[in-house]
C-alpha cells in the first residue's frame, strides 16, 4: 500500500489540515515510509487468527442508566471561541 | 402487496424504496455519558465534558441503551449479535464536537430481521407483506444548529449531542409510498410496545432517511437518492412520490439520476439536492480505540427476552381468541397506547367484549369530538371500569350509561370529575327491577292503547317494540329492559 500526492492532499482536506505543496511532497515520502514499515506485518501468516481488539484481556465496562453528569454549561462553554448567550457561536454553516 | 406504478412516456416504472429510521432510544442518560436526555432543557445544560468532546474524556456505554436495542431486535425476530463493536465515522460539522460520530458500521448489535406490515392495520383482511430489516445499530446523535438567531453566526446547542439512537435499516423491499407509510407505522408501534423509543416524530425522536430508485418492472436496480431526515409519515410518502416521479422524468428526458443526498421541503412538497461536497461521504470509518467490543452474555440476553411485552400480532391473535371481532382486535392492537389502555381496563375486571365495544364506540367517539388522543383522555381505565361494572351488574342500562358517561365528561371538563356510581346515586338513575312498578305502568299503557293491544294479539308482532318503548319512557329509562320484556310478554299474552 502506498499513497500519492493527491491522496495526501485529500486526507489533509478531510482532516481540515492545511498543508503547502512542498509539505505535501514531503508527506508523500514520509507516509509511504511508514506504510512500508507497517506492511512488514503482512509477512506473518494470520490465517485463522481472530483480530486482536485490545492488548490487555479486559471487558467493556457498562454504566447504569442514571443521570450523574451535565449541568456544567459555563465549564462547557468556557473555551468556546465565541459564546453567544447559552450557545456556542460558529460561522454560519447553512448552505 | 400494492401494485404501485408510475406511468411514464416509455411505459410503466416501479419504485424501489429502503428506509433508514433513526429512533431515539428511551433512556435517562446519554449513550456514553451521564448527562440527561430530557427534552426542552436550557441550551447546553444537558452537556457533560464527554458530550462536548473535551480532550481526554472517555466514553462509557449505557447498559440500558444496549438493552433497548437488543429488545427491539428481538421484537422483530432479528439475529442478535453477542459480539459487536463501535466504530468512528469521521466528518467535520459544527454540531459534532468530536469530529466523529461513534456508530457501528462493521459489527452492528442486531442483524437480520423482518416485520410484517399491512396497508390498513385496522382491516383484518388487508393483505400483508414482509419487509426485511438488514440491521439495527446503536450510535450517537449530534447537537442542534440554529441558523436564524444571528446575521453571521450559527448557534450550537449540544443537549442532543451523545443521545443514543438506533438506526434501523430496512431492505429495499418497499415498493410504494403506502407500503413505506405502513412500514413506518408498524415499526413505530413495535418500538412503543417494546418501550425502546417513544416514536414521537414531531419532537424528532424518530426520523427517516428515504432511499428511492426507479426501474422498469423487474429490471435492473436504478441509481438511488437519499432524502434525509424526513420527520412525518405523510411527508415521507410525499417525498417518495415526488422523488420517484422526478427520477422517471429525468431518465425519460435523457438524463441520469445522480446518487446524492436530498432534502424534502414540506412547503413546496419537493425534494432538493443538498449540493454536498464530493468527498462528504468519505467517512474513514475505523474501530473506536476508546471502546472495547460489546459482548453480551446469556443472562443479559435472557433478561432482554423475558422483559419483552406481548407484541401487536400476538396480542391481536389473543384478543380474537377471547371472542373479540377481528376488526376490534385489529383496532385495539394497532397502537400501543390503545392496547395498554384496554389491558388496564381488563385488569379492572371488565368483560373483554363489553370493554372493547365501549372503548371503540363511546370513548373514541367522545375523544374524537373533543379532539383529544387516548393519552389525554379525561377518563382513566379505572373510572371507565366503574361505569361499565354498573352496566354489567344491571344497576343501570346501556342507554343510561351513555348519559352517565356524558356527565362524567362534563364534570371532568369543569375540573372535578364525578365517578359513575356517585352520578347514578345523585341523579337517581338506578335502574329498577321493581316488577310491581313496571307492571303498573304496563297496565296503564295497555289501557290507553287498547287498539294496539288488539292488533298485537291478532299477529302484528312488530308492535312489541312499541310497548317496550312506551314502558321504558314511562319508567324514565330506568327500568331493566330484560324485565320489561318478560313482563310485557306475560301481560300481552
Amino acid at each position: 500500500m502506498s499513497v500519492d500526492k493527491d491522496t495526501v492532499n485529500k486526507i489533509a482536506r478531510l482532516s481540515r489540515i492545511a498543508i503547502s505543496d512542498a509539505e505535501a511532497d514531503k508527506m508523500v515520502g514520509e507516509l509511504n515510509g511508514i506504510l512500508a514499515w507497517v506492511e512488514q506485518l503482512g509477512e506473518v501468516d494470520v490465517t485463522g487468527v481472530e483480530p486482536m481488539t485490545a492488548v490487555i484481556p479486559n471487558k467493556l465496562r457498562l454504566r447504569e442508566d442514571v443521570v450523574t453528569d451535565g449541568d456544567v454549561r459555563d465549564k462547557v462553554l468556557a473555551n468556546a471561541p465565541a459564546r453567544e448567550g447559552s450557545f456556542f457561536g460558529v460561522p454560519k454553516v447553512i448552505e | 402487496m400494492s401494485q404501485y406504478r408510475i406511468q411514464g412516456n416509455t411505459g410503466e416504472w416501479e419504485v424501489v424504496i429502503g428506509l433508514e429510521v433513526h429512533a431515539q432510544i428511551t433512556s435517562e442518560s446519554k449513550l456514553f455519558s451521564g448527562s440527561s436526555t430530557g427534552f426542552g432543557a436550557e441550551p447546553n445544560s444537558h452537556v457533560s465534558l464527554v458530550d462536548a468532546a473535551m480532550p481526554g474524556m472517555l466514553p462509557v456505554p449505557n447498559r440500558e441503551c444496549l438493552r433497548q436495542a437488543v429488545r427491539t431486535g428481538m421484537a422483530i425476530n432479528a439475529q442478535i449479535n453477542r459480539w459487536s463493536r463501535f466504530d468512528r465515522k469521521n466528518y467535520f460539522y459544527a454540531d459534532l464536537p468530536q469530529g466523529y460520530q461513534i456508530s457501528q458500521l462493521y459489527h452492528p448489535i442486531v442483524g437480520e430481521g423482518a416485520i410484517e406490515v399491512t396497508l390498513n392495520e385496522k382491516d383484518p383482511d388487508s393483505p400483508t407483506k414482509k419487509i426485511g430489516i438488514e440491521r439495527i445499530h446503536v450510535e450517537q446523535d449530534a447537537g442542534k444548529l440554529m441558523h436564524d438567531q444571528h446575521p453571521t453566526m450559527s448557534f450550537v446547542d449540544l443537549n442532543r449531542s451523545g443521545v443514543a439512537l438506533m438506526e434501523i435499516v430496512s431492505r429495499p423491499d418497499i415498493s410504494s409510498p403506502q407500503e413505506a407509510g405502513a412500514y413506518l407505522k408498524k415499526l413505530r408501534s413495535i418500538l412503543r410496545y417494546v418501550g425502546s423509543c417513544d416514536g414521537n416524530m414531531e419532537q424528532g425522536s424518530m426520523r427517516a432517511d428515504v432511499n428511492v430508485s426507479v426501474r422498469k418492472p423487474g429490471g435492473e436496480l436504478g441509481t438511488r437518492t437519499e432524502t434525509k431526515n424526513v420527520n412525518s409519515i405523510r411527508f415521507m410518502m410525499q417525498a417518495i412520490e415526488y422523488e420517484a416521479q422526478r427520477q422517471v422524468d429525468l431518465i425519460e428526458s435523457g438524463g441520469a439520476v445522480v446518487q446524492e443526498t436530498r432534502l424534502f421541503d414540506p412547503n413546496r412538497q419537493e425534494t432538493r439536492s443538498m449540493r454536498s461536497k464530493e468527498d462528504a461521504h468519505d467517512y474513514r470509518y475505523f474501530p473506536d480505540p476508546d471502546l472495547l467490543p460489546v459482548e453480551l452474555d446469556d443472562a443479559f440476553l435472557e433478561e432482554c427476552r423475558a422483559s419483552l411485552p406481548e407484541l401487536p400480532d400476538a396480542k391481536r391473535a389473543r384478543y380474537e381468541a377471547m371472542g373479540l371481532t377481528a376488526y376490534n382486535a385489529a383496532v385495539l392492537t394497532a397502537e400501543a397506547e390503545t392496547a395498554f389502555w384496554f389491558e388496564d381496563l381488563l385488569a379492572e375486571g371488565v368483560d373483554a367484549k363489553q370493554g372493547s365495544n365501549w372503548l371503540m364506540s363511546e370513548l373514541f367517539g367522545a375523544l374524537n369530538k373533543m379532539g383529544k388522543t387516548l393519552d389525554e383522555s379525561p377518563v382513566n381505565p379505572k373510572q371507565a371500569a366503574e361505569l361499565l361494572s354498573l352496566v354489567a351488574d344491571g344497576t343501570i342500562s346501556g342507554s343510561i350509561a351513555k348519559q352517565v358517561f356524558e356527565i362524567m365528561l362534563e364534570t371532568a371538563a369543569q375540573g372535578n370529575m364525578m365517578g359513575a356510581a356517585a352520578i347514578v346515586e345523585e341523579k337517581g338513575l338506578k335502574q329498577t327491577s321493581d316488577t310491581g312498578a313496571i307492571e303498573a305502568e304496563i297496565a296503564k299503557i295497555m289501557a290507553a292503547n287498547e287498539d294496539k293491544v288488539a292488533e298485537y294479539r291478532s299477529g302484528k308482532d312488530k308492535l312489541f317494540g312499541f310497548f317496550v318503548g312506551q314502558t321504558m319512557k314511562a319508567m324514565q329509562g330506568k327500568a331493566n329492559p330484560q324485565i320489561i320484556n318478560d313482563l310485557l310478554k306475560k301481560a300481552l299474552g
